[in-house]
């Protein structure tokens, strides 16, 4: 089983905030389905490539041109928070 | 039926505006019970009909979809209208911009009535996920619809919309179609753009439709269908015109059963009524020839580690800066202590719900380092082989045929507690999206459970971009009016 600080180490890198409760609660939630990925394990995948994507037409790219979309002012209406043209964010540090 | 209300709004025999005023009473009288839909939209809605009314009236040639009430499930953007994908982390979230489909759904001047329910970001499979509550399945309230687009199937079961947009990742048309007992196809991955819908896991998604029959899946998929330059995944290929390739005959048509999916393990009554569909199919001049897919029974766990992978960084982009809620504990602070993690811990911890947490979580697990290796790209390799299965099944049969689920729709609450028993209610769908073909369920029949006939459904996958032949056979089933009781 996941011990407590590996699925607070998990809940970090996805920036998830968990309380207490939820972090036992995810020990053991967790822990079921990676076992269950253990069916994967001594399968034979000689010769089978891991393709990222199973789409039988590659991907298409777009002209390269640039395209105002005139969307800013609305985009930034589902801001939290904006100042002027910008969003607004806390310090990193 | 779709042609039907058409030929009336065409002919002048029915006003548009009067049978979107009714579908906005049914959903007044029932909705308020069954929950399906998240927001209506009932002023535009009349506009619009009144609009499609006015261009008869000049005499006009309307199309087949023009003023008929369609639902749109709420993880697909609609501009100026809320779009939550059901959860709290999207509250107030209104989309600047419409979802291709919707562009496509309002040039053939569909009229869009509402955005249905779903599990929030589509994770889940019987629509109790939803941060705005569960919806319940029309045939028995005690029940759930399936999901996630539950609210798109009852919608369309209860008569409130005469089609309905879900998307599917893992199952998420069919199993909903399934229970509710209506048609639900996931067209081939790439068949129709995903722009504009809110990306669940990118590999595997796609928009599909939930209707009352099969001409009416055709009608609207017809219409959606198509390369667009807002996703490259999108095929170029042209799109026919689905409902006039429903020719109904479809002798020599060879349906492919495998052992996988008929094992002692499926419940009897299921197997039973599974073989009396194909009884039906027989009798009409198709083929039943019996096949193998080896590696199926890897399809769940193989999804349950691409799908939380994909998700875990799609859903990334919910951080409280961008759009919807933003949360930061320390907001007040005054030793100024705040900063950005704590807004991305805090606001992901309030707005996102136990199953978005579990799987993004998951994921990030099955991506981090030492575990990508073991885990995401094994799985992927064994995705690939499962492709093998499917290519090599597909040279000697058009389509391959199962139940759509294990089981009846079952108890509200009944897997709340268990996710993983809840992921076994998709045993039978999450492949098609794993190896990217189209798959439709389709009313079988019923089986009675509490003295309720609870609808069964029947599943065709198809090869890659071969939607027609799929719906041709399912259009044959439904014209010869064969569904079993038991």
């Amino acid at each position: 089983m996941l011990s407590a600080d590996e699925v607070k180490h998990i809940a970090t890198l996805a920036r998830i905030g968990l309380t207490d409760t939820e972090v036992t609660h995810f020990q053991k939630d967790l822990s079921a389905v990676i076992d269950w990925f253990g069916e994967l394990k001594d399968v034979d995948v000689t010769g089978a490539p891991a393709e990222t994507s199973m789409a039988p037409e590659s991907n298409r790219a777009a002209a390269d041109v640039d395209v105002l979309s005139g969307e800013a002012a609305q985009i930034l209406e589902n801001a939290p928070g904006k100042k002027d043209q910008y969003f607004k964010v806390k310090s990193v540090f | 039926m779709i042609r039907e209300l058409h030929e009336k709004i065409q002919s002048g025999e029915m006003k548009a505006a009067d049978l979107v005023w009714a579908r906005f009473a049914l959903i007044a009288g029932r909705d308020g019970n069954l929950h399906a839909f998240l927001s209506t939209r009932e002023a535009e809605a009349l506009r619009e009909a009144e609009a499609i009314d006015a261009a008869v009236a000049a005499g006009e040639t309307i199309d087949l979809l023009a003023g008929i009430p369609g639902a749109v499930k709420d993880n697909i953007v609609m501009a100026n209208e809320r779009t939550t994908a059901g959860s709290k982390i999207l509250d107030k979230y209104v989309s600047p911009y419409d979802a291709t489909v919707v562009t496509k759904l309002k040039a053939a001047q569909a009229i869009i009535i509402g955005k249905t329910n779903l599990d929030e970001f589509a994770l889940g499979s019987s629509t109790e996920l939803s941060a705005y509550g569960p919806t319940k399945n029309p045939i028995d309230d005690t029940r759930v619809p399936g999901g996630t687009s539950g609210g798109s199937a009852v919608a369309v079961a209860a008569d409130m919309a005469a089609f309905a947009l879900g998307s599917d990742t893992g199952g998420s048309i069919r199993q909903p179609a399934a229970f509710c007992g209506v048609y639900g196809l996931k067209p081939t991955y790439g068949r129709v753009s995903r722009s504009g819908l809110i990306a669940s896991a990118s590999s595997l998604d796609q928009i599909g439709v939930l209707a009352n029959s099969t001409e009416d899946v055709a009608i609207v998929l017809s219409r959606i269908a198509g390369e667009d330059v807002f996703d490259g995944t999108a095929s170029v290929r042209p799109v026919p015109r689905y409902e006039d390739l429903l020719t109904g005959d479809i002798k020599g048509k060879k349906i492919g059963v495998p052992d996988e999916y008929f094992t002692d393990k499926l419940d009897a009554k299921m197997k039973a009524a599974a073989f009396a569909a194909l009884d039906v199919f027989k009798s009409l001049g198709a083929e039943i020839v019996f096949i193998s897919l080896p590696h199926s029974h890897l399809a769940l766990p193989i999804y349950y580690i691409v799908q939380p992978s994909e998700l875990s960084s799609n859903l990334s982009r919910f951080d409280g800066i961008r759009y919807g809620l933003s949360v930061n504990d320390q907001e007040d602070s005054l030793e100024r202590t705040s900063t950005l993690l704590e807004t991305y811990l805090d606001t992901r911890k309030v707005g996102l719900g136990p199953e978005a947490k579990r799987r993004i979580m998951l994921g990030t697990y099955a991506l981090s380092a030492g575990y990508y290796d073991a885990f995401y790209k094994k799985a992927l390799a064994v995705r690939a082989l499962l492709r093998q299965d499917f290519q090599k099944a597909f040279e000697t049969v058009d389509v391959i045929f199962s139940p759509t689920t294990p089981e009846v729709a079952f108890k509200l609450g009944a897997k709340t507690d268990n996710p993983l028993q809840m992921y076994f209610s998709d045993i039978y769908t999450v492949t098609a999206n794993l190896v990217g073909v189209p798959a439709m369920s389709f009313p079988i029949g019923t089986i009675a459970e509490d003295g309720v006939a609870l609808p069964i459904g029947g599943q065709f996958m198809g090869r890659w971009f071969e939607e027609e032949t799929i719906l041709n056979l399912v259009h044959a089933f439904e014209q010869a009016g064969k569904r079993v009781s038991l």
